[in-house]
């Protein structure tokens, strides 16, 4: 179907044509069902809150539940005040979570709500709480609303004591629940106590009980996220994701912060575990050790079926990045790494990395497309396909084999369970790469050529 | 959790119990509560459903990029030719194009659209922002529609303007407009459009064949599978049968009053609607040859359907369904169908029903069932767990709290996974449900 994408690229100033992003709130509502017992609260017109939830639910295969402003032609001329009042009043009421987090959407912001003063005027109960953050559609992507979520967390809940306690802030970027609980392994692992913001492992992976709840046990709590403005230092993993909300926390309770790679690859995680053990001045345990060493008995075992294969990569900024330095440990040559989240910070960081690994002829670019992608695909192929669902469709067109890693992913299950970070998170995208290439090349070749022994 | 705490006061006249309290009157068609965790989308979702399918029109949504990112391929529309309708286009308007207006950006928009392709339709969606900020829409498409010469048709479907059916107005104002261009053309006597099928895994190919073996000609599939050119011939049918009445019955309406093109309301879901329906079609059109053929297409199918069904009836006989879908015609075909597999549905509901569905619906079942409008989670998961139903009927954000509660499913939404209109309907229909009410894995939840 994309076949119909022309080979000759021309320029294009103002038309999107298929997006790697997606807009603000639906980030911000990832971060806060990643708070426990909190209501995702969309500030704007009811189709927004369906979409970000529909999307999420896609994506996790589990209930995403947002309540939403309701807003009508009323309230986009006078304002939603009145409905964030009433809004605020049902949820406490029916849905009794302990928090409410509110985010806004184009709409909001474009009529000029000030949705903190709406909070300030509101009578709430004692402990319970209402936060808020800005997430207009037209600036940045999903991403920025997952950073710009956080950072209204800790706005409003965080507070320096003067007492430190020993705990370690970490905010993971934005990743699957299943790749925070891999980083809370390794955190346990290295016994570091830790706080962790957010956290959606338990919520949106969470498991069959036979019956729904609307709150499921994961998620930070808010005593935690109180807390995170004693700890001695916040580690924030994704460079282009977690800066604003790592500094939110530095600004307010004087928190120093580490900004750190999401924990992909052997580079990037090595680097993670370092920071741990800089942190708490204990040694690695021999359980990582020994996990990094399977990995790369793992890369050296298989390492003729990648070496050399070029790669695109698309999909969230710091995730591509992450996958980025693991093929290019592999050997593997990411010919094409696009985002669509704007931002020259991540083609620099793709640059350093094309750089450091001496790779030539590599194209890095942020506030891309799917669409600009194909284009360059189709004027020079590469072996291998890694990021969300809508790359099956060039997958298709062109015959390339698809990994699927990152968001979103419609169209096939678990992948929300699993880790794409540390070692092990490595060793599993590594698994799905060599299984792809080798699934291709066992369905493609000749009778004759087909070999029982890889 | 007692339904008095679980339910808001004012969500009170939205849901029935039948028999529970005399006279029937449920609260439908009103605005969802601020705060309420509603399934119910907005303004733009009712107008893209309805456009999207028509295959060889680019969809340009003229926003910030959310609205054109959900609404990428989401449908499972087929179509049997061209495949445009399946990217996304938007003006992925920044912060920049808020604070100066986006007319601009529109327009470059529209210019590299056809500079690059030949469209043979546009269409612009304005969503929530683009009349907060000032841009004429209708004004740019104008000018667009003069320099390109293709119709350039203007959606206007900002989200707070409503739930879902005004978008669906707003969609059929675009069809309307589209078709104003069409030249006079004289009637074909005996033809027929389909309005309100969208293709969903290829539907709206089952019903045509079916009109086709009893010689109706269809004109125009408004949208399933739909050209631009074939919708520009729209006016020339005898008659507009409508399936999803939600959705196209304004469009027929202003067909009827402009093109003087008379109406039925049809349903293509379960043996008794589709027969009904195929009969009724024939009868409008006052076609003896036709309905003939009908009956012996309606006797030949229901004796193959026949096993199927004395075989459903033994695995799924007795079993309780819970509906939750976004029309009331679909409700009322599904409640039919699960009858005719000795099936009763418990708990029903929909987004965006009507008074007269809603009536429809509380004589259809029976004392007890309970009948909501514009349903959250909450109120799902109760009614369901109280009346123990079996499985549910639902869309995307149904499925998910099914599963967790233990609940077998079927997706009736955009994600069905096999066409469950007509006959052959019927057959996956059945088997879909049991595959799902009998999967082994429930013995490990239960």
């Amino acid at each position: 179907m994309l076949d119909l994408t022309p080979k000759e690229i021309t320029e294009r100033t103002a038309l999107r044509i298929n997006p790697a992003k997606t807009c603000q709130p639906v980030g911000a509502m990832y971060a806060a069902l990643g708070v426990h017992r909190c209501m995702p609260h969309s500030h704007g017109s009811r189709g927004c809150c369906s979409y970000h939830r529909t999307f999420l639910t896609r994506h996790f295969k589990d209930p995403a539940i947002a309540s939403s402003s309701s807003f009508t032609e009323g309230a986009s001329v006078f304002g939603g005040g009145s409905n964030l009042k009433t809004a605020v009043r049902n949820i406490f009421d029916i849905y009794k979570p302990d928090i409410i987090a509110v985010h806004t959407t184009c709409l909001s912001e474009t009529i000029g709500d000030d949705v903190g003063a709406f909070i300030q005027d509101m009578d709430i109960e004692e402990g319970k709480y209402v936060v808020n953050c800005h997430t207009p559609s037209y600036v940045g992507s999903h991403i920025t609303g997952y950073g710009n979520m956080i950072a209204g967390f800790i706005k409003y809940l965080s507070r320096s004591t003067g007492r430190k306690h020993d705990r370690l802030n970490i905010i993971p970027g934005f990743v699957n629940p299943g790749d925070m609980r891999e980083i809370k392994r390794i955190l346990d692992l290295m016994s570091i106590p830790f706080i962790m913001l957010p956290d959606t492992s338990g919520v949106l992976d969470a498991p069959m009980l036979g019956r729904y709840t609307m709150y499921p046990p994961g998620g930070t709590r808010i005593d935690d996220i109180i807390a995170m403005g004693d700890s001695p230092l916040t580690l924030a993993l994704g460079e282009l994701t977690c800066e604003d909300p790592a500094n939110e926390l530095k600004r307010k309770c004087g928190v120093d912060y580490k900004l750190l790679p999401l924990p992909m690859g052997i580079g990037a995680t090595d680097q993670f575990i370092m920071a741990l053990s800089n942190f708490s001045g204990h040694e690695v345990p021999y359980a990582l050790e020994e996990e990094r060493g399977q990995l790369i008995d793992i890369l050296l075992d298989s390492h003729p079926y990648f070496h050399g294969k070029s790669v695109a990569i698309y999909g969230d900024p710091d995730t591509v990045l992450g996958i980025t330095g693991l093929v290019l440990e592999m050997g593997m040559i990411p010919k094409y790494v696009i985002t669509g989240t704007p931002g020259e910070a991540f083609t620099e960081k793709a640059q350093e990395l094309f750089s450091k690994f001496g790779v030539t002829g590599c194209t890095a670019k942020a506030f891309s497309d799917l669409f600009e992608l194909h284009q360059w695909i189709k004027n020079d192929r590469v072996d291998l396909l890694i990021g969300g669902s809508y790359g099956k469709q060039i997958a298709k067109a062109e015959d390339i084999p698809l990994v699927r890693a990152g968001f979103p992913i419609l169209d096939r299950y678990v992948h929300s369970y699993m880790p794409l970070v540390g070692y092990r998170g490595a060793m599993r995208l590594v698994e799905m790469i060599l299984n792809t290439l080798m699934d291709r090349q066992d369905r493609g070749c000749a009778d004759e050529d087909l070999e029982l022994v890889m | 959790m007692k339904a008095q705490s679980l339910l808001l006061e004012e969500r009170q006249g939205f849901i029935h119990q039948k028999g529970s309290c005399g006279s029937v009157s449920i609260q439908c068609d009103t605005e969802s509560l601020s705060g309420a965790v509603s399934q119910r989308a907005c303004v733009y979702c009712g107008a893209r459903v309805v456009l999207n399918p028509i295959t060889d029109a680019f969809h340009i949504v003229h926003g910030p990029i959310g609205c054109a990112s959900y609404t990428w391929d989401i449908r499972g529309s087929l179509s049997s030719g061209a495949e445009w309708y399946r990217n996304s286009f938007s003006t992925d308007l920044s912060e920049q194009d808020v604070i100066f207006g986006g007319e601009k950006k529109l327009w470059e928009a529209l210019s590299e659209v056809t500079r690059v392709h030949s469209p043979r339709v546009i269409f612009v969606y304005a969503t929530c922002i683009v009349g907060v900020i000032g841009d004429d829409v209708r004004a740019v498409c104008k000018r667009a529609e003069e320099k390109f010469g293709i119709p350039v048709i203007p959606v206007m479907s900002p989200g707070f303007a409503g739930h879902k059916s005004v978008g669906y107005r707003m969609a059929c104002n675009a069809l309307m407009e589209l078709l104003s261009r069409a030249p006079k053309a004289p009637k074909r006597g005996g033809s027929v459009n389909i309005l309100g099928d969208f293709n969903l895994a290829g539907e709206m190919w089952i019903i045509k064949n079916y009109l086709e073996e009893m010689g109706v000609k269809v004109v125009a599939r408004i949208t399933g599978d739909a050209t631009c050119e074939e919708l520009m011939h729209a006016g020339e049918a005898a008659l507009n049968v409508v399936q999803c009445a939600g959705s196209m019955t304004y469009l027929a309406k202003r067909m009827e009053e402009a093109m003087g093109i008379p109406w039925i309301k049809v349903s293509f879901f379960g043996i008794e609607d589709t027969s009904q329906s195929l009969i009724h079609i024939a009868q409008a059109l006052g076609d003896r040859e036709a309905e003939k053929k009908a009956r012996e297409l309606i006797a030949r199918e229901t004796r193959a359907l026949e096993p199927v069904l004395c075989r459903s009836r033994e695995l799924l006989g007795g079993k309780k369904a819970a509906i939750y879908v976004g029309g009331g015609f679909k409700a009322i075909s599904l409640i039919k169908q699960f009858r005719e597999i000795g099936m009763e549905t418990v708990v029903v509901g929909t987004q965006t029903g009507r008074k007269e569905d809603y009536d429809i619906i509380n004589s259809l079942v029976r004392e007890g069932t309970v009948v909501l409008d514009d349903a959250n989670p909450a109120e799902l998961e109760y009614f369901i767990r109280e009346k123990q139903a079996d499985v549910l009927v639902g869309g995307v954000k149904e499925r998910p709290l099914a599963y967790k509660l233990g609940v077998a499913f079927l997706d009736h939404n955009h994600e069905r996974r096999h066409p469950l209109a007509g006959f052959v309907g019927v057959r996956n229909f059945v088997k879909e449900l049991q595959l799902s009410v009998n999967s082994p894995v429930w013995q490990y939840v239960r």
